[in-house]
């Protein structure tokens, strides 16, 4: 075996909490995978949005925000045989991130948002909003802890995880996991797996919108809630529409 | 003689396959007014979302014609496109959607249906913005999510000024007075009658009381009982009902 190789990190497998729900197969392909790495300075701000290309993806953000510091990204995970998308955020005093993630899938795809907040001072924020629309046979996960460490008082942390099952064959995981060490945290978390809402349905179909277009018209604005507040909110929500239609 | 809007024979129909409907029967012409009144359990819900073609309301039974149609040949949305309009008991919450929006599109998808051509986004806010001033409404409002938020009065105006928007043949207006004031009782009972009081337009009202029929006065008023009509006659109806009660009246 060349050097290399015995260098490169092991595939995960399946025992690996955070690689529970993988496409292991797909990810081989794309191993190992290159850890990107952002700073924000104290007091600085900075904003990301990802809407990765390509039949495999698998990224892993690294975010190291400074005191004040304050982050916003956004992701649409949408259109990948395997889409894993892995952030990992260290959070200073004060400092502020959001996370706004869209998952759309069918067919046999596999589409993770896999994050891990830490809140190592006091006085930090956090938020992520997740929303994950699956049809056919596919998987959707989110796998989301928050760590807050000993002596982060004022903590206050969000995840907001809700997944829309187009087709009873569809899979969505959600596990949101809180690990706190410190008094006087805020950390709510709400989780909700569902099917469109029958009666909304009926009420725009007797209006006269085809159930296709009113399918649309609901999960367009369930995975809006993704991007509110988005700088470029505007094209986000135009590519995940773009994505929806090709759902129904 | 003239051909009839709507025309209901020996409808049965089921819910979670219990019998609701057992023969019902009924003629709506063009220019009429008629009002189905009766006791809770009667069917009266049930005759709307059956004709509205609501999921879960199985028809067992007998046919519906509507302007010329097998209405219960046609999917929910063809029913609108068709005409058809159902104003709901409990009109339903839809986060995210603004009125303005869906009923854009539910306008345009009916008027692609009929191959009309489509309202622009100005013909839209102009039609949008003068049903809203008949029926008292904020504008405003209308920009905010389905229903959302709104009281019930302003859930029953908001159906009135979608079925100004929609201008259908036949409305079919469920508990459409259930939970308004005395004001807001009147606003859409002036809605109703400005609307859909046309020679070529037909109301169906299902209620519990008179108090609507007191603005929107029909001309035919029938009971259901048991899941069939067993009663109709004129406005006056209606009066021996409020007085007497449905069961001395239905018996």
């Amino acid at each position: 075996m060349s050097e290399a190789a015995l260098l490169a990190p092991v595939l995960p497998d399946r025992r690996d909490e955070a690689y529970r729900y993988a496409d292991l197969a797909a990810l081989e392909t794309v191993w190992p995978v290159a850890t990107e790495t952002i700073a924000v300075a104290a007091g600085e701000s900075g904003a990301l949005t990802l809407v990765p290309d390509g039949d495999t993806v698998a990224r892993h953000l690294v975010i190291t925000l400074a005191a004040g510091a304050r982050f916003d990204l956004r992701l649409l995970n949408a259109g990948h045989t395997y889409g894993r998308i892995a952030v990992e955020v260290a959070l200073g005093a004060g400092a502020d991130f959001t996370l706004g993630a869209a998952q759309l899938g069918g067919g046999a795809q596999t589409l993770e948002v896999v994050t891990e907040v830490r809140h190592l001072e006091p006085g930090a924020t956090s938020r992520q909003v997740v929303r994950t629309v699956l049809a056919g046979r596919a998987t959707g996960t989110y796998l989301g802890k928050v760590a807050v460490a000993r002596g982060a008082d004022g903590t206050d942390a969000e995840q907001s995880v809700r997944a829309m099952l187009l087709d009873r064959t569809a899979q969505a995981n959600a596990r949101p996991e809180l690990e706190i060490y410190a008094d006087d945290v805020k950390c709510a978390h709400g989780c909700a797996v569902g099917e469109l809402d029958a009666q909304g349905l009926f009420y725009l179909q007797s209006r006269g919108l085809p159930p296709a277009e009113a399918k649309r018209l609901m999960l367009q604005a369930f995975v809006a809630e993704a991007f509110t507040g988005a700088a470029d909110e505007a094209s986000l929500c135009d590519r995940a529409l773009a994505a929806l239609e090709a759902l129904l | 003689m003239t051909t009839p809007l709507l025309c209901i024979t020996d409808l049965h129909a089921t819910v979670a396959d219990k019998p609701i409907l057992k023969g019902l029967s009924l003629t709506i012409n063009p220019g009429e007014i008629h009002a189905i009144m009766g006791p809770n359990g009667a069917g009266k819900s049930t005759t709307g979302y059956v004709l509205g073609g609501r999921p879960g309301y199985e028809v067992t039974g007998g046919t519906v014609s509507f302007a010329g149609q097998d209405l219960l040949a046609l999917e929910p949305h063809e029913r609108a496109a068709a005409g058809l309009f159902l104003g709901f008991q409990y009109p339903v919450e839809i986060p995210g959607v603004s009125f303005v929006q869906f009923l854009r599109e539910a306008a345009n998808a009916q008027r692609r249906a009929r191959g009309e051509a489509e309202l622009s986004g100005g013909e839209f806010l102009k039609l949008a913005r003068e049903k809203a001033a008949l029926l008292k409404m904020d504008m405003d409002m209308l920009k905010r999510p389905v229903n959302v938020g709104f009281s019930g009065g302003e859930k029953k105006r908001a159906e009135m000024v979608q079925m100004g928007i929609l201008d259908p043949k036949l409305a079919i207006l469920d508990e459409t007075d259930s939970g308004l004031d005395i004001d807001a009782l009147r606003i859409c009972g002036e809605g109703i009658n400005a609307i859909m009081r046309r020679a070529d337009k037909a109301v169906l009202l299902i209620t519990h009381y008179q108090r609507l029929l007191d603005y929107v006065q029909p001309d035919f008023v029938h009971v259901l009982a048991g899941g069939r009509i067993v009663r109709s006659g004129g406005p006056e109806l209606a009066h021996e009902l409020e007085r007497d009660g449905y069961e001395a009246v239905a018996a």
